[in-house]
């Protein structure tokens, strides 16, 4: 400024020459976390990023990532018991983000918009059999074709789905919805043999040249227990009811059916024959709160009239009554008999105590280990015979559609690195963003939209779907509940709120980075990220 | 209040940006084409509540002047920190005076574009708390009597911080600075003095006045636009916590602004010719010790040698300016 009086003019922007980076002394940096609900996901789906898609009303796109994880978005979005929401951050604001509902809703608007999968990738020219057409087998089928192998599916019984046909009732998981989700992985060129019982697994590789085989075979046989009981009693197993359900002839099972058992499966099968116009009651030696079935489905069960015996054990069943004991809970929590008996009038006795798996096809295969009726599995699902992989129900786990899907789909990715002579490991996972590292400030107060529900008549009487959905103005307003956890979302926080403009916008899609020449390190920027994607750390001295 | 915000769209109007909002609907700051009227290496410290509130307002003000604008500037953190010889942090046309005549000089600024035939030009003065409620107040009055084309932007972070921490007129009470020391049966400033210029502002029956913090940043963009599109003589008064002057953490400087409005302690509102036309409701009412805490001005009324009665003054403080200004949504709303 040569021409300028001393000291009085200054040049615009030329504070540029002041590198106040120096004085920092804690970065910032961008990072993903994880979210709680891809954390809790059984079936390891990235929620957070197909929710993302799904707020901006691109329900294809976020199809597409969900269906990357797990390709039964239609079932999930009806049968899985959404762990994601008990682990949801907004859980602690109002409500939990309506995970499930939306994922219905993709899965609907799939299946109505005729949605498929992409093409699988080049062929590997490897053979791999599934045993078993349930969830496991199912999604280890499709990852598997994703990645190029060929698949074939033998299926013991008449129809695909394994206990998503035979085991949930309709009113949960009406049946169109599941062929519809079948067929498509059926489209991909997977191979599926039905009424196809595999008799002893290493025979039929060999005979069929497969190079490795995943079994899912699911636990189908209803566990026994001894009650005494007269010739006329009338003791049948749920597995056997459920199944029955799908076939032509119902199950004739009276008027008065006894239900013992606190599961899920109990209350299922109460369930349906109150639909077939009995009167179930449920039998179950525990407490309410110590039943295993989910809370929500007891409500439900409890709304339509089905009648619950808590503290009871039957002690002794003839033609037309059984004599059951109360129990008491000891300190322990542990029910303990109190000498009480009580006559109920049953026709029938449904045992649903638990399911056992048909080990049948494991003789004579070297290396195995089964341990109180499971197959034991290494981290990497497989058994301790290589070549062969074992998920779902048969293997020790919880036993949902949802910890089978993950199953296939762990089973597939391992299966795959096998067959390459390769080890699969899982990227590292991100550090959790609990809810402290959330600013909930930022997030627009709105309580989760309930989902509709068949009137109580119609649940009483018929196999409807007792659930609705979500149409696409709630759905859209559900997924914009979503907190985005731990995961950049593009609102300018960070951009708008640093004080020294050190923070550089890259545009849509590609975030920010930080211009550290500038930044002085104040971490105003990570308080105010409204999901946990700004993290501060000590600058290297 | 005036501005349209958004209901639901994830994060509303509550963030910088939105993807989900219409570009036109989201913020100036969300932009990459603001114009940044103060630059990158200014020497505020780290979290400086006045450098963010000053570039939120002229980037706002530029904005609506079609980036002509000239901003007079009074002595204080603002100037010193923005403009050390020789380099200044400005890209706006800049003009520092004196203490007490930012206001002055802004209305000689504005009758000489006047006179120059300029009507397009645009002008604003600027200065923090200091400059504007105590030294500069007699300019500013006689700005504001003469209705002269100004819009008056005030910085307040409640005290002279860049020369040490002393009281202004705008300091709390109870609250510790170099000059109010901690001391005494009630430590710290006093009660019942100090000034409330948005409110003697308004007592001068100018257009606008209105009051905003820089963790409303919707809000205080509305406001500066607004005001913009309006003539004659036009104050905003914005509230900037000072990490160094407050003992706050310097992450947490809008964090302090948001629990200063939650809490009532100040009051965001705008009025118009003298009556206040409307007021930003607060989201989640806090009590004002929960804004306190985080601050050492306040240290000394917590703790071993509590003082909950001093507490209990401040709190109805901000209950008065709650039932004042009808801060609260109404009942049943």
């Amino acid at each position: 400024m040569p021409n300028k009086p001393f000291a009085i003019t200054l040049k615009p922007g030329t504070s540029l020459a002041n590198l106040t980076g120096t004085w920092r002394t804690t970065r910032p940096v961008y990072l993903d976390r994880l979210p709680p609900c891809n954390n809790a996901c059984p079936a390891g789906e990235n929620i957070q990023g197909w929710l993302f898609h799904a707020e901006s009303g691109d329900y294809e796109q976020a199809w597409r990532v969900l269906v990357q994880d797990n390709p039964l978005p239609a079932v999930m979005g009806r049968v899985c018991y959404h762990p994601c929401e008990g682990a949801c951050n907004r859980g602690q604001l109002d409500s939990p983000v309506g995970i499930n509902s939306v994922e219905r809703f993709l899965g609907d608007e799939a299946i109505k918009l005729g949605w498929k999968f992409n093409a699988p990738a080049t062929a590997s020219g490897k053979k791999v059999l599934v045993v078993g057409a349930g969830p496991s087998g199912l999604s280890a089928a499709y990852h598997l074709a994703r990645m190029g192998h060929q698949v074939e599916i033998h299926e013991a019984g008449p129809l695909a789905g394994g206990m998503m046909r035979f085991g949930i009732p309709k009113y949960r998981l009406p049946r169109e919805v599941l062929d519809a989700e079948v067929q498509r992985i059926l489209d991909m060129g997977v191979t599926l043999k039905l009424n196809t019982k595999v008799e002893n697994i290493a025979l039929s590789m060999k005979q069929h040249g497969f190079d490795a085989a995943f079994l899912a075979v699911g636990a189908h046989i209803g566990k026994r227990t001894f009650i005494p009981s007269g010739d006329a009693a009338h003791i049948i197993d749920a597995v056997s009811v459920l199944r029955s359900m799908e076939g032509e002839d119902k199950p004739m099972l009276g008027r008065k059916v006894i239900v013992y058992g606190g599961g899920n499966t109990a209350i299922d099968v109460a369930r349906s024959v109150k639909r077939m116009g009995a009167e179930p009651i449920v039998v179950y030696r525990r407490t309410r709160d110590k039943a295993p079935a989910h809370d929500f489905e007891i409500e439900e069960a409890l709304q339509e009239g089905v009648m619950i015996k808590w503290l009871s054990t039957i002690k002794q069943a003839d033609a037309g009554a059984i004599t059951v004991e109360k129990m008491a809970l000891d300190d322990k929590g542990y029910p303990q008999p109190t000498g009480e008996f009580e006559t109920l009038e049953a026709d029938s006795v449904v045992l649903a105590l638990g399911q056992d798996v048909d080990l049948s096809l494991l003789e004579g295969v070297s290396g195995l280990e089964i341990v109180d009726g499971t197959v034991q599995v290494s981290p990497n699902m497989m058994t301790g015979h290589p070549g062969i992989f074992a998920g779902g129900d048969m293997v020790p786990s919880e036993r949902t559609v949802t910890v089978a899907v993950g199953h296939g789909k762990k089973a597939a990715l391992n299966i795959n690195a096998w067959l390459n002579d390769a080890t699969y490991e899982p990227a590292p996972k991100h550090e959790l963003a609990g809810f402290d590292k959330i600013n909930p400030w930022y997030y627009s107060d709105a309580d989760k939209t309930v989902r509709p529900m068949l009137d109580i008549i119609r649940r009483q009487t018929s196999f409807d779907e007792v659930q609705g959905g979500l149409d696409e103005t709630n759905a859209l307003f559900e997924a914009r509940r979503c907190l985005s956890c731990g995961n950049c979302f593009e609102c300018d926080n960070c951009y708008g709120v640093c004080p020294d403009n050190a923070v550089i916008k890259l545009g849509p899609g590609k975030r920010f980075k930080f211009n550290y020449d500038y930044c002085k390190g104040c971490g105003m920027c990570a308080t105010e990220c409204p999901c946990g994607a700004i993290k501060m750390v000590p600058e290297e001295t | 209040m005036g501005f349209q915000a958004v209901k639901f769209y994830q994060t509303g109007t509550f963030t910088v940006g939105n993807r989900l909002l219409a570009p036109d609907e989201r913020s100036l700051q969300s932009v990459e084409t603001r114009s940044n009227s103060i630059n990158s290496g200014h020497r505020a410290c780290q979290g400086c509540g006045e450098a963010l509130g000053a570039r939120y307002a002229i980037d706002a003000a530029m904005a609506e002047s079609n980036n002509q604008l000239i901003a007079a500037n009074a002595t204080g953190c603002l100037e010193v920190f923005s403009t050390p010889y020789p380099e200044s942090s400005w890209q706006v046309p800049w003009i520092h005076s004196l203490f007490g005549n930012a206001a002055a000089v802004a209305t000689g600024i504005a009758a000489a574009m006047k006179v120059k035939g300029r009507p397009e030009v645009r002008v604003v003065a600027q200065g923090g708390d200091g400059g504007t409620t105590d030294i500069g107040f007699g300019c500013l009055s006689g700005m504001f009597e003469r209705n002269d084309d100004v819009l008056y932007i005030c910085y307040d972070n409640e005290g002279y911080m860049n020369t040490g921490v002393q009281r202004s007129s705008a300091t709390p009470p109870a609250a510790r600075t170099a000059t109010t020391m901690p001391v005494g049966p009630e430590p710290g400033n006093v009660f019942g003095q100090g000034k409330n210029v948005p409110e003697i502002a308004m007592a001068h029956g100018i257009p606008y006045v209105a009051t905003a913090t820089v963790a409303d940043l919707r809000d205080l963009e509305y406001k500066v636009r607004k005001a913009m599109k309006m003539h004659g003589a036009r104050y905003i008064h914005i509230f900037v916590p000072c990490p160094l002057g407050w003992g706050t953490a310097s992450h947490d400087t809008i964090r302090m602004a948001r629990m200063a409005k939650e809490s009532g302690t100040f009051p965001v509102f705008e009025a118009e010719y003298g009556e206040v036309t409307g007021v930003l409701k607060i989201r989640h009412k806090i009590p004002v010790e929960e804004y306190m805490k985080p601050q050492r001005r306040f240290a000394h009324l917590f703790g071993k040698n509590a003082h909950p009665e001093t507490v209990a003054r401040i709190q109805a403080i901000a209950d008065r300016n709650i039932r004042k200004y009808g801060l609260l949504e109404d009942e049943g709303n």
